[in-house]
């Protein structure tokens, strides 16, 4: 019941980041440390102010 | 591949037989009962069967013989996985994000300005046009783009079909952009217009904007949630103390303004909105406007299902003849045209082939998110014909007919709505506008006010309570402006890119987003262009919607053909031709309702050259005609439908022209007997290291 309930709670709010345009952070880090493990891992601050920038950089952008 | 995916059990055809009896009995209902009103229940009822049925088998249909989606072939997701834009995401989740971003106002619009013909007509509209154009286009595009590396609809078009139908089509987006800024601005000025309630909210949104982006920034970086959760707070907070602002002596007029002043004030914030730093304004105001609308939806479903109203606007008006005072024109092609979002819309074919393609983790779930993710759109507009089909027929016209029509008075306004057939006294009008606390609702075309009165009176009925019917009215309204001016907002940026992109063929350092110059003159140009047509609306004799909303559905629904023209092109070249029907019938549709709407909009008795005719007879007899007082004033509504014939034209052009770039395209394929189409090499999903983990 808890476990069930963890895993939507984590739903509900990886989908509502990536409504805002911010996806996983941890998904980035595992990433970054799996493949590119000489570049530097940035903090959740320097992530999330890239992905702020990123997402009204143009193209595409939402709906009427 | 194919036949093994369509068997169900017998305990499965036994379930579809009785979804599918159901919906037709509801769909009878709806479709034939006379002379009695109906509940929404059963209009809502028969929505949900249309699209479950819509989606298990047609878009099933399309998934495995028209476009062969393959679960066991590699997406970008996973071949590009670099934890940022190409991410494997659970399908659940593409599906709130890809929702979220093609949910807008467009569907809470259109269907609230064709209830003028009754609520049958556009009910059918979204029910078969979402089932066989609109989410075939969403869900053909993103299967598209998900072969061809995640890449967008201009880039597609080019590798398809050449790089000239590229240009002209990248041309047609920005003059599309243009218009729907415009015309959702304008919605935002028909709404505030004389509401300082409403302005006042809608003005406090700024500030706390600015108060959550640097909470973002400083104080508590990324924490998304948390902030907008103040903002809601600090937002309903301004509701509330807007009824103090509007009843004030002192206060009350400064949030009291006229349409052109609120063009003008619009006007200003989107250039200033679109050139400050996105953390600041921008970014916290896109947050809380997804959200809301978010919440906002799910509200007004969960007060449909609870209220279950009664539908007290007839099916078919006699409007259907298109004599009809909320917008000209016939049934067709003035129904598929008014509207677009929540049948058919071409905007997006952007979406489905912008992040969306890239964060899918299996081709089998292209279905859900593309086909699915657009019925839920579909619904979204049923539940808005719905709020506005419940309203007093007399008082949905009232709301929606400009007052050149109906006149300014409510003593006028109901005597000659009542002359069309739907009784309305002058007293029902007055206490409508002081449950809602607003001084007037006559002439407030643009969906949002009928639609918050709509969504007020259900509310209502479920939380009954002294002054709480106001207070959900001016929520929606602020619902609905805050998220058209993050669309304004975004939209303006996405515009300067776009012009700074087009500048860069002709100028090089232009191209530069980040040089001061070259950002300010984009901007400016950008603001201008929506804005010109902004300030064209508040000023025009018909109230504006009346005359650019046409020009919205025209310029959308002319996307939505070159998308599935692309789609049809694609087919052909995969030597498929034998599906080519499917997005083939759609397109050939929106090109005959896009090119039988604009040349009705250019000769005729509803075009653009009849009014423009009008107007200049009257200043050579030296007449002023309402509502122009000076002769610069007609001599600029002369100009405007002038520039709107234009408008209309270059529409014209653009679609034939499109379309001659596809037959020829087509024949090409044709010719050739062996598959022609652009698409990435086949990479099996389980040769993929670690990409096939998905979370």
């Amino acid at each position: 019941m808890n476990a069930t309930f963890q895993s939507i709670r984590k739903w509900a709010v990886q989908t509502a980041r990536l409504c805002c345009g911010v996806p996983d952070y941890e998904v980035y880090v595992r990433h970054l440390r799996e493949h590119h493990p000489e570049r530097r891992v940035p903090t959740y601050k320097e992530f999330f102010r890239e992905r702020q920038e990123a997402r009204y950089k143009g193209t595409g952008g939402r709906c009427c | 591949m194919q036949s093994a995916t369509i068997k169900p059990s017998p305990a499965g055809k036994i379930l579809w037989a009785a979804v599918s009896i159901v919906g037709a009995w509801c769909l009878g209902v709806v479709a034939l009962r006379r002379g009695e009103s109906i509940n929404a229940i059963w209009l809502v009822a028969a929505a949900i069967s249309v699209f479950v049925i819509g989606y298990r088998f047609y878009g099933k249909f399309v998934e495995h013989y028209v476009l062969r989606m393959d679960p066991t072939r590699a997406p970008p997701s996973v071949l590009r996985n670099d934890g940022l834009d190409y991410v494997p995401t659970d399908k659940w989740v593409v599906f709130g994000h890809h929702f979220a971003a093609i949910a807008g106002a467009g569907p809470l619009v259109g269907p609230v300005l064709a209830a003028q013909m009754g609520y049958l007509p556009g009910t059918l509209w979204i029910l078969f046009g979402v089932v066989f154009a609109g989410a075939v286009q969403d869900f053909m595009i993103l299967g598209l783009s998900l072969r061809r590396d995640g890449r967008s609809l201009g880039n597609m078009l080019r590798d398809e079909l050449g790089p000239a139908p590229g240009v002209v089509a990248m041309f047609g987006v920005l003059v599309l952009m243009m218009i729907v800024l415009a015309v959702l601005a304008l919605v935002v000025v028909k709404a505030l217009t004389h509401s300082p309630w409403g302005t006042f909210t809608v003005a406090m949104t700024i500030p706390i904007a600015l108060l959550m982006g640097g909470y973002l920034r400083w104080l508590r970086p990324g924490r998304i949630l948390e902030v907008s959760i103040i903002g809601l707070v600090l937002l309903l907070l301004a509701i509330w103390y807007g009824k103090y602002v509007a009843d004030s002596a002192t206060l009350g007029p400064i949030f009291d303004f006229d349409a052109k002043t609120l063009a003008w004030l619009l006007i200003a914030y989107g250039f200033c909105a679109s050139v400050l730093p996105v953390w600041l304004l921008l970014a916290p105001r896109d947050y809380l406007s997804t959200f809301l609308k978010i919440g906002t939806i799910a509200l007004l479903a969960l007060a449909i299902f609870l209220a279950a109203p009664t539908l007290r606007l007839p099916a078919v008006t006699r409007f259907i003849d298109g004599s009809g005072p909320v917008f000209a024109g016939n049934l067709f092609p003035f129904l598929f045209i008014t509207i677009a979002c929540g049948a058919v819309s071409g905007w997006h074919s952007i979406i489905a082939s912008g992040t969306t393609p890239k964060l899918l983790a299996n081709e089998g779930q292209a279905r859900l998110v593309g086909y699915g993710g657009m019925l839920m759109e579909a619904f979204v507009a049923i539940m808005a014909l719905v709020a506005a089909a419940s309203l007093h027929p007399g008082v949905y016209f009232a709301m929606n007919s400009p007052s050149a029509i109906i006149g300014d008075t409510v003593q006028h306004a109901a005597a000659t709505i009542s002359q069309w057939g739907f009784v309305v006294t002058p007293d029902d009008l007055i206490q409508t506008a002081k449950n809602v606390g607003e001084q007037s609702i006559l002439s407030r075309a643009g969906g949002a006010p009928t639609l918050a009165v709509g969504m007020a009176q259900l509310l209502h009925n479920i939380i009954p309570g002294e002054g709480m019917m106001a207070f959900w009215y001016h929520y929606a309204i602020l619902f609905e402006a805050l998220f058209i001016l993050t669309t304004v907002d975004a939209g303006t940026r996405v515009g300067r890119f776009m012009i700074q992109e087009i500048a860069g063929l002709v100028h090089k350092p232009l191209q530069e987003t980040r040089s001061w110059a070259g950002n300010l003159l984009a901007t400016a140009i950008c603001v201008t262009l929506w804005g010109y047509f902004l300030y064209q609306g508040a000023v025009d004799p018909l109230g504006g919607i009346n005359t650019l909303w046409p020009l919205f559905g025209i310029a959308n629904q002319m996307l939505a053909a070159i998308a599935l023209m692309l789609c049809t092109v694609v087919v052909v070249k995969q030597k498929r031709e034998r599906f080519m029907w499917v997005p083939g019938i759609p397109a050939i549709w929106l090109i005959v309702c896009t090119l039988t709407a604009a040349w009705e909009k250019l000769s005729g008795p509803i075009s653009f050259t009849r009014a423009a005719n009008k107007y200049a007879a009257a200043l050579q007899n030296g007449e002023l005609l309402a509502p122009a007082k000076t002769v610069a004033a007609m001599h600029q509504i002369i100009t405007n439908n002038y520039v709107d014939m234009v408008l209309t034209g270059i529409f014209m052009l653009l679609i034939v022209v499109m379309l001659g770039f596809t037959l020829n395209a087509i024949a090409k394929a044709w010719r050739v007997n062996r598959p022609t189409a652009h698409e990435e090499p086949y990479v099996a999903l389980d040769s993929v290291p670690s990409g096939a983990t998905g979370l």
